[in-house]
């Protein structure tokens, strides 16, 4: 298969559109989580219990036609190769726990990929919304959609003191995990990330990197996201997270004009340095990778390159982790044969963006 | 220093908390502290294991949990009777077994829910539509017996019947399977 037509077929509407604010913010996500009332949770339930969600989820599908955001296709985690679930994992469109732990498992997805449901995870259901951009006000409104559509087919485990409840209390209430990807390089490069990091945790909001919970911030990307989901309504959540979002644009912008001003020429040189690397490695690591797409992203914003498109980062990021690697080369590699097929993909990449020229 | 809580004892604990960026100084005597809950950072000291640690983080007071422990034969421990998970398995996992466990370990949820969600305890946003109307109902109707409880207080008999007649017609509105369980 050609590259061409691999990106074409592997990349998500959120890494190939741009966005509101899409120089920093490269994603926004909603996460609702739901129950059926009268299931145990995936914790305890049994086989046939679970068996009977993934059914009546079937069923809903067959009889309504819900087709707001695309078809959508039910794919069953015993169905999935081990290679597809890592990509499914590394384009953010199921949890590491589904694709592991949840032997019940399922994912509904759309033709885009901005709408997925995952069922029998932690919860029965989680709705996910994921678009390009800063986008909370839109994502929650399309997954509060899909939320509108499943609740007329399933009593959903609800309460008026509680709210919706769900198999963890951190989740209970709204079940709303709101979350957006941000490009940070210049609050890295002046240090200030280190001072506002402990800020952002005691607004009751978590910052992690871009594979969520324990993973290091890969090339400059942090996630930002609410902790507390109850006693709050879901629009005052995604209000406040959107005020501490735009906060750090502002931040990150004066952050790079402060650089260009005192460090042009170092920036420039770092910029193209990176893009040298890229486009003439023969062997690269993912960390290593992702810091020079981090620079060269940087060098696009700040009109140092202009041939590359922007979304550049969001594509190379996700389609050389080790699950895309292997889905393109077609079977199973040694971490040496990926690092040297990484390189491979990167050059060939940015060869098609001169070539174009 | 004077317990802020009793203005009596002596306070014996001083401590600041910082939630969401608001900060609050505490001084409180032993026994205000033990009740409060605040207790298991200076309890915990000795032997202090991952479950003393959950435990703590959902806000259980040790010491509490070791009377529990002593009477363990003379007191029932609370079990939901759908997927008979009990409070103890329940603060050891840190995930509940069904939508019921809400329900059953409701006397207990508050502290838990006010130390995970920064003080809230009670869901402010979405409701289903299907039950929505209930709810309201609901909500009217306890308005209404509070209403009564004034009148009656202040000895208004004529415009308490009134009151009266008008919640048992809204009791008859209401779904019968809501009503169950309250």
């Amino acid at each position: 298969m050609s590259l061409e037509r691999f990106i074409n077929q592997a990349v998500s509407s959120w890494m190939s559109e741009e966005g509101p604010d899409s120089d920093i913010v490269l994603s926004s996500r909603i996460r609702l989580a739901r129950n059926f009332e009268n299931f145990k949770f995936p914790t305890l339930f049994s086989h046939e219990e679970a068996q009977s969600i993934i059914l009546k989820i079937e069923e809903i599908l067959r009889e309504s036609n819900f087709t707001k955001f695309g078809q959508m296709e039910l794919l069953k985690i015993d169905d999935i190769q081990p290679l597809q679930k890592r990509v499914l994992v590394e384009k953010h469109l199921i949890s590491p726990n589904l694709a592991e732990d949840s032997p019940y498992g399922a994912v509904l997805l759309t033709e885009n990929e901005e709408v997925s449901i995952m069922i029998n995870e932690e919860d029965h259901i989680r709705i996910q919304c994921l678009f390009p951009g800063l986008q909370l006000t839109e994502a929650l409104e399309a997954a509060n959609e899909v939320d509108d559509w499943l609740e007329s087919h399933i009593h959903f485990g609800f309460d008026e003191k509680h709210g919706y409840l769900t198999s963890c209390p951190t989740n209970v209430g709204t079940g709303l995990r709101a979350s957006v990807m941000m490009h940070l390089p210049g609050l890295m490069l002046t240090q200030q990330i280190n001072r506002i990091i402990p800020a952002i945790n005691q607004l009751g909001l978590v910052v992690r990197g871009i594979y969520g919970e324990g993973s290091e911030a890969l090339g400059n990307i942090f996630q930002i996201s609410n902790q507390i989901t109850l006693g709050k309504s879901e629009e005052d959540i995604c209000r406040d997270l959107k005020g501490v979002v735009s906060q750090l644009i502002s931040q990150e912008r004066s952050a790079r004009e402060a650089l260009r001003k005192t460090s042009n020429i170092q920036l420039e040189d770092r910029v193209f340095r990176s893009y040298g690397v890229l486009s003439n490695c023969r062997i690269i690591e993912t960390k290593e990778a992702a810091k020079c797409l981090s620079d060269v992203r940087l060098g696009i914003d700040m009109g140092y390159i202009d041939h590359l498109p922007k979304n550049i980062l969001n594509e190379l990021m996700i389609l050389t982790q080790p699950g895309f690697l292997q889905q393109y080369a077609g079977g199973h590699l040694r971490a040496n044969e990926r690092d040297i097929r990484r390189a491979a993909l990167i050059r060939e990449r940015l060869k098609m963006e001169s070539d174009k020229r | 220093m004077i317990c802020q809580e009793c203005n009596q004892r002596p306070a014996a604990l001083h401590f600041t908390k910082i939630i969401n960026g608001e900060k609050t100084e505490v001084n409180l005597c032993e026994k205000c502290a033990q009740e409060k809950g605040e207790m298991f950072m200076i309890n915990g000291g000795s032997g202090f294991t991952f479950n003393n640690l959950l435990a703590g983080l959902l806000n259980i007071d040790p010491t509490v949990q070791k009377q529990n422990q002593n009477t363990f034969h003379q007191e029932e421990v609370l079990q939901c009777n759908k997927c008979s998970m009990t409070f103890p398995q329940f603060i050891k996992v840190g995930r509940f077994g069904c939508a019921h466990c809400y329900e059953t370990f409701k006397e207990q949820l508050p502290p838990v829910l006010r130390r995970l969600h920064s003080g809230n305890w009670s869901h402010s946003g979405k409701i289903p539509k299907r039950i929505g109307g209930s709810i309201h109902l609901k909500k009217q109707v306890e308005n209404l017996k509070n209403e009564l409880k004034e009148l009656i207080q202040q000895e208004e008999f004529e415009k308490a019947a009134k009151i009266r007649d008008e919640i048992r017609t809204l009791e008859k509105e209401l779904p019968s399977s809501s009503k169950g369980g309250e």
